[in-house]
């Protein structure tokens, strides 16, 4: 055994090893700042008001009722529109096409879309949208993230199902079970979690986003359950009441960011929990 | 001899090649499957023997590029024609694999979709076809009080005889078995080929096996394989004990493969 060369080993793997661990620290120390800042002016400014009352004028108190309703309907919209679409698509590239052109075409444009800024989403939805209807409106808001929604269903729903070993489609097959059949009763049901889990993803997603809704849903000061005219949501309330002066609209913006944020983290571990009980 | 003369053949494989992509995979094969008899596939891996089992369910066609030539004939029906039905034949001719492939439900449904893909029955019905079709696979007595449990709760060697159930109970004419034993423990093997006996009085059977003692046991007739060509077919005892082949003896005996 050579030691001069065992040694030398050991000092690379030293500085290799500090060197990871320096930029795992590195990284961490800014997400904690981060939500370490949003707890302590977030979490004072949650109380019930938040949830019964909507925006105030400057300089007066008030919640973000209309804001979360808002946002709750235009992302549960896409979401039941997104997904039917996001699972066939998915279950089309992993069952029926996998390699054919038309599959390697939509996977493409998918990988495209999934990576889209979603500024441009929003641009093209009011091209299209808003300036069709002459204004704008919820829907306009939630046809933008039912195309931001799309992409995530239809990839993480492929990448599920092709881990559905083929011995299973064999086994219903050989059953004299037509392909339909195997795929909703037992390829869907063994890639179950993971699908729920690509949902739960665009949800955290979407529930962030401002950028597609700056020019479609717009923004409501007042309660407005009208998905034909601008709407309020949480991400366009924080991104006004953030830029402003009033130290009222501070919190409320700091109080939306907080919830934005505990949504997300609820749905990340809970997608997590399913992933990793599909996995034992 | 004596037994081929008495039994006909339910399945009749005459001059089959197949081929995956551009590469043959089995040249020229013809032998019958006689009713209600057990047939052996051995040979060393890659002699096509589980290629030829695929062959007669075309379970084979659930991938692209892969093809086969020659005549399948199942009760005077060419089952390679274009027009025959390929879920009515798979339904016809069931299949167990080398590994368990519970479905992802209770044992209950695991039963019950392949009864239901083809029959509408009352449910108390249901019920007794699924109860005589685990007792069948002997397996009734440690499953009855945990049907709602997850199929893949079960050990392997339950889930295996969950999957000969599950083809049992479709009553099939036909069961094709490809190595169901490789993963295995004995006590659970030795179950397995019990079964097989017991089924071989109603069921036309054919298995695919690398253990020449599971062949010798279990089969009535052996087909030896090797690179793709039939070597020999005949009575497992004769084939087991006086082959005509010179590599038909090699193999068996343990000299190659």
């Amino acid at each position: 055994m050579n030691r001069s060369l065992y040694a030398g080993r050991k000092i690379r793997n030293g500085i290799f090893l500090s060197l990871s661990v320096f930029a795992a620290l590195f990284g961490l120390v800014w997400l904690a700042l981060i939500l370490g800042d949003l707890c302590y002016n977030g979490f004072g400014s949650i109380n019930l008001k938040l949830f019964t009352e909507m925006t105030p004028p400057p300089a007066s108190e008030g919640g973000l009722a209309n804001a979360i309703f808002g946002s709750v309907v235009m992302s549960g919209i896409a979401v039941v529109a997104g997904t039917p679409i996001g699972l066939l698509a998915g279950t089309y590239l992993a069952e029926y096409g996998r390699h054919s052109r038309l599959a390697f075409i939509v996977r493409f444009i998918n990988d495209i879309l999934l990576s889209a800024p979603s500024i441009v989403t929003g641009l093209f939805i009011y091209e299209v949208v808003v300036v069709t209807m002459g204004h704008f409106s919820g829907w306009a808001g939630a046809a933008a993230l039912t195309v931001i929604v799309i992409p995530v269903v239809v990839r993480t729903t492929e990448n599920m199902l092709l881990l559905v070993p083929n011995g299973l489609r064999e086994a219903a097959a050989a059953l004299g079970a037509p392909r339909s059949d195997v795929i909703r009763t037992v390829t869907w049901r063994a890639a179950r979690a993971g699908i729920v889990t690509g949902v739960l993803l665009a949800i955290a997603r979407i529930s962030g986003e401002t950028a597609p809704l700056l020019f479609t849903s717009l923004g409501n000061q007042f309660w407005s359950h009208d998905l034909n005219a601008p709407i309020a949501s949480l991400p366009y309330v924080i991104f006004e009441y953030a830029m402003s002066a009033d130290e009222g609209w501070h919190r409320l913006a700091w109080a939306g960011a907080f919830l934005i944020t505990a949504t997300v983290l609820t749905l990340s571990i809970v997608a997590r929990i399913l992933e990793s009980s599909k996995r034992s | 001899m004596d037994a081929a003369v008495q039994s006909k053949a339910k399945v009749d494989i005459k001059n089959l090649s197949f081929y995956y992509g551009a590469s043959k995979a089995l040249k020229d094969i013809s032998l019958p499957l006689l009713d209600r008899k057990v047939t052996a596939f051995i040979g060393p891996s890659g002699c096509g023997k589980s290629t030829l089992l695929r062959v007669l369910n075309r379970i084979y066609e659930l991938y692209p590029r892969q093809r086969a030539e020659g005549e399948v004939i199942l009760d005077g029906e060419n089952i390679l024609n274009s027009g025959v039905d390929i879920n009515l034949l798979r339904s016809r001719v069931g299949m167990v694999f080398q590994k368990p492939t519970p479905f992802p439900m209770t044992i209950y449904d695991n039963i019950a979709f392949g009864i239901k893909l083809y029959e509408r029955m009352p449910r108390s019905e249901l019920d007794g076809r699924i109860e005589s079709a685990l007792q069948r696979a002997a397996l009734w007595t440690e499953v009855k009080d945990k049907l709602k449990d997850s199929g893949l709760s079960l050990s392997g060697g339950q889930q295996q005889r969950l999957c000969i159930a599950r083809t049992v109970a479709t009553k099939p004419e036909i069961i094709l078995l490809d190595e169901p034993c490789s993963a295995l423990d004995p006590i659970s093997t030795a179950k397995i080929e019990e079964l097989i006996d017991e089924l071989s009085a109603e069921y036309t059977i054919v298995i695919v096996t690398h253990n020449m003692q599971q062949a010798s046991r279990a089969s009535d007739y052996t087909a030896f394989m090797y690179l793709g060509e039939l070597v020999e077919y005949g009575p497992t005892e004769k084939i087991f004990t006086a082959p005509d082949n010179k590599r038909t003896e090699q193999y068996i005996t343990g000299r190659f493969g």
